[in-house]
């Protein structure tokens, strides 16, 4: 589903993505974790070219990532996006939000766009803030918000930057929960996070970033017991610790 | 005060002259004020090139310079128009530079995550713009964009000086006939703050208005 080949990415002459290559079929669950800096959210970024790439190759199901204009608008409608910061419109209903991009970009009626969102409210449980602006709800409840609007576009893969990290601890658990029913029903998924809870329920895969490159791959259970590298040993005790 | 009422059809045309001027020079300014704020923030440097030699290029040249240019400098080289539609093209022209600073004022209060999540689902730059920042990019500068037009409406006064019968020019008219300065000008200067007044309601009503929930 995605296939990143060779991929560098620069910021003037600081080298921040270095010769990546990770594969993630349909229906995988991949979650990135590594240091602050180690550049797990510019990869993010590279996949939707909200960053040009540098060097190297991005597939979407079998389509390389056009440069510019409206192929790429219409590629990115395929990839759906969760911020840490939720960047939900706020001159936008929370409904509004959603059924934005399925009337703009998919061009579907209102009244089904208006459909669809109520049931994906419903399946995120805030069903009764459709009419509710953002700045009236939790952090909790905005990312839950975020994920409805990401999923209306219907994406192939989802992307998530850390999207717990903003929040007051109380609320991590109930958009974790969505992210966790999200893999169960098979969605294609890309997670930089560092709730090992979630890795450990819902990842088929984790996969360690340090200094621009992925150090170390593996299933979650071993990546966390036994880590084969000395970086991903040295990260895991740092975080583990708390 | 007989001045005035003896010329209240004189003054009362210099007045609706007035406001037209105001009425088409605001629309013009506006449209162009979101064109060039736009061009300023466009992915394309040679965009945004453009729409900061154009803000650059108006904002240091006095109005009534640009004005006699046009109407009096333009002709020899065989372009002219009605005076009324000069004025209005130079006014609009001028304080359209000054909206697009205002406007990319309001545009940069938009969070640029906001902006990206616009992108992510697919919108294009033109759809963002659009549905996303603009409208939200406008109401945060509702008040300065409300300044601004109140300055315009001040401004339109210049054009009296390449012999559009606005209301400065009735004025002036009347006062050379009359030779009521006092009365005769503060009739005209106390028409222009009502229409100031106006503005300034109708900016305070639309500011209210269209408040985001925060
Ligand atoms: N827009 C940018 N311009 C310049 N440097 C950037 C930019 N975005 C990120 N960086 C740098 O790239 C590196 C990787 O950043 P990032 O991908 O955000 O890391 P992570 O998400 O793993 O914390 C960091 O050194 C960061 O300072
Ligand atoms: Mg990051």
């Amino acid at each position: 589903m995605v296939s990143v080949r060779g991929l560098h990415k620069w910021f003037g002459p600081l080298h921040v993505l270095k010769d990546i290559d990770l594969t993630v079929a349909a229906g995988e669950v991949v979650v990135v974790v590594g240091p602050s800096g180690s550049g797990k959210s510019t990869l993010c970024r590279c996949l939707n070219r909200l960053e040009a790439i540098g060097q190297g190759s991005v597939e979407i199901d079998g389509q390389p990532l056009p440069a510019e204009g409206r192929a790429l608008a219409r590629l990115r409608a395929d990839v759906g996006m969760v911020f840490q910061s939720f960047n939900l419109f706020g001159h936008k209903t929370v409904l509004d939000n959603i059924t934005l991009g399925p009337t703009r970009v998919r061009r579907i009626s209102r009244a089904e766009a208006r459909q669809q969102a109520m049931t994906l409210l419903e399946r995120v449980g805030i069903a009764d803030k459709a009419d509710h602006y953002p700045a009236q709800l939790s952090g909790g409840q905005q990312q839950r918000a975020a994920i409805a609007r990401a999923l209306a576009m219907r994406p192939k893969v989802l992307l998530f930057d850390e999207p717990t990290s903003a929040l007051d601890p109380e609320m991590v658990n109930e958009v974790l929960d969505v992210m966790v029913s999200l893999a169960a029903e098979g969605m294609t998924m890309i997670v930089v996070t560092h709730e090992m809870g979630f890795a450990r329920r819902a990842a088929d895969r984790v996969v360690f970033m340090d200094d621009g490159r992925i150090v170390e791959s593996g299933a979650p259970d071993d990546f966390f017991a036994a880590p084969r590298t000395e970086r991903a040993r040295d990260f895991l005790s740092k975080i583990l610790q708390h | 005060m007989d001045a005035l009422t003896a010329h209240l059809s004189e003054l009362g045309h210099g007045l609706v002259t007035t406001v037209e001027l105001t009425v088409v020079t605001t629309v013009g300014a506006m449209l162009l004020g979101i064109i060039v704020a736009t061009l300023r923030i466009a992915p394309v440097p040679l965009l945004r090139a453009i729409g900061t030699a154009y803000v650059e290029v108006l904002q240091n040249l006095p109005l009534l310079a640009l004005l006699v240019l046009f109407v009096f400098a333009l002709p020899t080289i065989g372009i002219s128009f009605p005076l009324f539609t000069s004025a209005a093209i130079v006014i609009a022209a001028y304080e359209g530079a000054y909206l697009a600073e205002a406007i990319r004022a309001g545009i940069n209060t938009v969070g640029v995550g906001q902006a990206e999540a616009a992108r992510a689902i697919g919108l294009t730059f033109g759809q963002s713009l659009r549905h996303v920042i603009l409208p939200q990019g406008l109401r945060a500068v509702i008040q300065p964009i409300g300044n601004i037009c109140i300055a315009l409406l001040m401004n339109t006064s210049l054009a009296a000086a390449v012999g559009v019968v606005e209301l400065t020019q009735a004025a002036n008219n009347v006062n050379l006939l009359e030779a009521q300065p006092i009365a005769v000008f503060t009739g005209a200067g106390l028409a222009y703050m009502l229409l100031a007044l106006i503005i300034g309601q109708v900016t305070g009503l639309l500011e209210r208005r269209l408040a985001i929930v925060r």
